[in-house]
Formats: structure tokens, sequence, C-alpha cells
């Protein structure tokens, strides 16, 4: 297996982009990547999207998005797994290039969903639609099970679900390419319209649009075309059941568990060599069930592990620099390509006023649906 | 959702009939054609208790539209008496009521109906004991 880089990369901001069509974020998000790699040609592309059949009535985005962006005739694959479509298109351009097929490779996501009358359902049917949905269960009504879960397993407190918004809003609020860029009071959160309880409207990621792309070389081109160098050293990936009520734990998500451990074998790292971490929050409870299960914290201590600053840019390990899905916006799609777009500005030293100091090592952790599907991976200053 | 999708559910929805393993012995509902547990192909026909409890549960404040009327409702993953774990609505109480523990019986309902011309399907739904 050859060894795998990232050469370049762009992303549209995230937010309601009412003049902006599916293919225009697209093409708007590829150039900027395109520049930035400095690259003429790009032998294959890759484009994760959760449903852009719903969200905008339109399949068969592959050909359609290479025409636009004008790279004639290249092969082209559309990834789904949910909101982990991303990551997962990533996964699949960094096998082509590391297999050795291709040189130069193109991934990306995206998604349009202000298009969309009934996003709720849309999203929706990313869940077990015959055993789930069928009764009633949305995805915020979802999380708010795995919410309850973990207060009555482990004491998690309201508070503590309320902080990782708070924590998350604070890093967008630094973040030029978020879709809030403003602080919010823990009082705020606690007191936002309630949505599935415990869950208020401010612990529940937005409804956005956006697209994310970046440019993937083996390490001998990658090391004449840039001088900052980030390989990717783990990549894993796992499933689960679709509906949660399948699992034995709710309150846990063996998928996120399993494609980390597959990352961090691949990549030789444990939790404690990770200097900065983008996670799914998709759900304030999302962050807290994932920063367990990557092993940053023991099962059931999450919430004072945040409420303690652990996981603040300074703390311990810092989770979300981005504003995570909550603050910089949740374009599903787009979502896994963005986070890892996240790790590799800190890594290069590119980000700004929430840059980690001394970040060398970076981790990203994207899930579909309730944590059926999980894509990890791990990156590295060369 | 179709009507023969309705129809091809309707002994699971309507009779809480499930399967057992004939290899492990593993309680399957609704049915499939392979053991979660074993990979086992051949199961006999089990039927759910219809008795069972609470592990987790929420109030939807904000839900789907075949639900606007119902808002806001009680959703809950339930335990059966034979392990058996399933999705759905806690009716004729109120959320102060519902704890994780507590015992439910299922309760025959309308779950949605498709329009004028459509069918209107049925199913169960959860009632404290
Ligand atoms: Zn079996």
């Amino acid at each position: 297996m050859r060894e795998v880089c990232i050469i370049g990369a762009g992303l549209t901001r995230f937010k309601e982009h009412w003049s902006s069509s599916l293919r225009d974020l697209f093409v708007e998000a590829a150039l900027k990547a395109i520049d930035d790699a400095k690259v003429s040609e790009i032998a294959s592309m890759y484009v994760g999207s959760m449903s852009s059949g719903l969200f905008v009535e339109q399949e068969h985005i592959g050909p359609m998005l290479v025409e636009y962006l004008g790279v004639k005739n290249v092969p082209a694959v559309r990834v789904e797994s949910a909101c982990a479509s991303g990551s997962l298109a990533f996964r699949m351009g960094f096998i082509e290039v590391a297999s050795g097929l291709s040189d130069i490779v193109l991934v990306s996501g995206v998604e349009k969903m202000t298009d969309c009358e009934d996003v709720t359902s849309a999203l929706a049917a990313a869940a077990d639609v015959e055993n789930e949905v069928f009764f009633g269960a949305t995805f915020p009504a979802l999380y708010a099970l795995i919410a309850r879960a973990h207060m009555d397993s482990y004491g998690t407190t309201r508070e503590q679900l309320a902080a990782v918004s708070v924590k998350n809003h604070k890093n967008g609020a630094k973040n030029p390419d978020a879709q809030f860029q403003r602080e919010v009071s823990l009082d705020a959160v606690l007191n936002s319209v309630m949505i599935a309880d415990p869950l208020t409207i401010l612990q529940c990621s937005p409804i956005s649009d956006g697209a994310a792309v970046m440019i993937l070389a083996p390490l001998d081109m990658a090391k004449k075309m840039t001088d900052k160098v980030v390989k990717i050293t783990g990549s894993g990936a796992a499933t689960d059941t679709i509906a949660l009520h399948s699992r034995k734990e709710i309150a846990s998500l063996d998928a996120v568990r399993l494609s980390a451990e597959r990352a961090y074998n691949m990549a030789r790292k444990k939790p404690e060599d990770i200097d900065v971490c983008e996670v799914h929050d998709c759900f304030s409870i999302a962050e807290l069930v994932a920063i367990e299960e990557l092993g940053f914290v023991k099962k059931g201590k999450s919430g004072k592990f945040v409420e303690e600053g652990n996981t603040e840019i300074g703390g311990k390990i810092p989770i979300n620099t981005s504003g995570g899905l909550k603050a910089k916006g949740h374009p599903v799609g787009a979502t896994g390509i963005a986070q890892i777009i996240e790790i590799y500005k800190q890594l290069t030293g590119n980000a700004g006023e929430r840059q980690v100091k001394d970040a060398k090592i970076g981790m990203t952790q994207n899930m579909g649906g309730t944590g059926a599907s999980s894509v990890v991976h791990i990156m590295e200053v060369v | 959702m179709s009507s023969p999708k309705i129809w091809r559910q309707r002994i699971e929805r309507y009779r809480l009939l499930g399967q057992k393993c004939k290899d492990c012995g593993k309680v399957l509902f609704p049915k499939r054609l392979v053991c979660s547990e074993c990979g086992g192909r051949e199961f006999d026909k089990e039927p759910m208790p219809e008795v069972g409890k609470i592990i987790t549960y929420t109030t939807v404040y904000f839900g789907p539209k075949f639900l606007e009327q119902d808002i806001p409702y009680i959703l809950a993953i339930i335990e059966l008496k034979n392990g058996v774990r399933i999705t759905t609505q806690v009716v004729d109480t109120e959320p102060k009521e519902v704890k994780a523990g507590k015992e439910v019986k299922f309760v025959f309902r309308k779950l949605k109906d498709e329009g004028k011309t459509g069918v209107i399907i049925y199913g169960y739904k959860a009632q404290l004991c």
C-alpha cells in the first residue's frame, strides 16, 4: 500500500445559501481545492452526498458534477452512508491512491438542504424507516433516547449536555467558515425551545447548505508539490445495527469505538497521542458519547470532562475547534470532508484564531444515523 | 408507505408474531431471514409477549407531519419479557409519569392514514400498566 497525503482543500462557508444550487456549491469548493493543490488534472473523483434525491430531487450527481467542474469524462463515484457519506468518500479516495490505481484523486462532500420542504423526513430516512420512523422516531428523538439512557446510567446532567453547545459556539465564533459565528450562554442553551427532551434546539445541529473538497496524492508526489505535507496514517470504518433499539447498550456507540480502534491500530497510535480532534456532534449527546468511544475519557465521565474545560482549545484534548456540526453547520454529505479540512488546517498551522499549539497528530470521527456507520481518520504532519 | 408494504407487514404489526432461531433460540422481531446471533437460517414462529418495560424515553415536541395532532408525544424503547426490544409511542399518560423500568402493555392503535384514497394503518403502541 502506498502512503497517501492531502495536497489541497477548499470549502464553501456552511450556511443557508439561497442563491446557490448543489452544483454551484460543489464547483465553488472544488475550484478552491484544485487551486490550493495547484493541480491541472485529476484522475478520479468521489462525492459524498446523503440524499440529493430527497433534498433536491437530483440523483446521478457524479457525472453532473464532473461536467460542471469542467474535468471532462473523469470517473466519478457517489458515496452514501447518511451523515458519514463525506468521510466514507474520503476513505474510498484514500484507498484508490493507496492501491496505486490513481495518483491525483478528488474527494468531496456536498449537500443542498434548504431547497427541501420536509428536511426532517428526508433525514429520518437514515434511521430504520419501518421499525423506528414509522412509530414516530425523528433524529432528535433518537438521540434524546441515547441522552436519557446516558443520564440514567451515569448521572450526566442537562447542564453537561448544554456545555457541549456552549463550547462549540465559542469555537464557531472564531471560524469565518462557520454558519453561526457567535457565542451562546449555558442559560440560553438550556432555555431554548425543547425539541425532544432533554435536547433543546441549541443542542441540535442546524439545516445547512455547503460543499467541501480535498485533493489526495501519493507521498512522493506530495513532497514535491507542497512544503507542509499531511499524511493519512489511519483510516477505520465500522457499522452497527440500523435500529438503535437493537443494541445492548443504548448509551454506547459500538461502531464509533470499532472504527477508532481500527484507525488507531493502522496508525499505531493511542488516544493520548492525538493533539486535536473533530467529532460528529449532530446533537450534544453525540459528542459526549463519541469522546468516550474514542478513548479520550472513561465511559460515563464525558459530561464532567467537558464541563471542566478539557475539550476546549488549550484544554487536554481540543474537540471540534471548527465549532463542530452545531456551530459550523451540518450539510450532511459535506460534513465528513469539512472535519478533515479543519484538522488539515490545524496541522498546517492555518487555523487562525482557533489554532491548537504544536498540533502534529489529528483525528476525525464522522457517523451516519444513530451511529449505524462510523468512519475515523488519523492524520500526521510528515 | 404503499399498500403492499403495509400488507407485507400485517402479521407482525397486527398479531405481534416474531420468530425463534432453531439453532440458538434467539427470538427475533420482526422476522428476518438470518439469525443476528448465530447466522442460523431456520426459525419457528414465536408470539411476542404483550408486556414489557421502558428502557429509555423522550417527549417529542417537533415530529413528522403524520403525527402533528399527537404533539407532544412520548417515544420509548421497550424491552419485552423475552428480551426483544422495539421502538414505539407510550400513550394515554403524561411525560412526568414515564420512567425507565416502568412496565407497559401493548395496545392496538391507529398509526397513520394515507389520506382520502389510501389505507388506514394500524399497529401497536404502549400503555403504562
Ligand atoms: Zn441463532
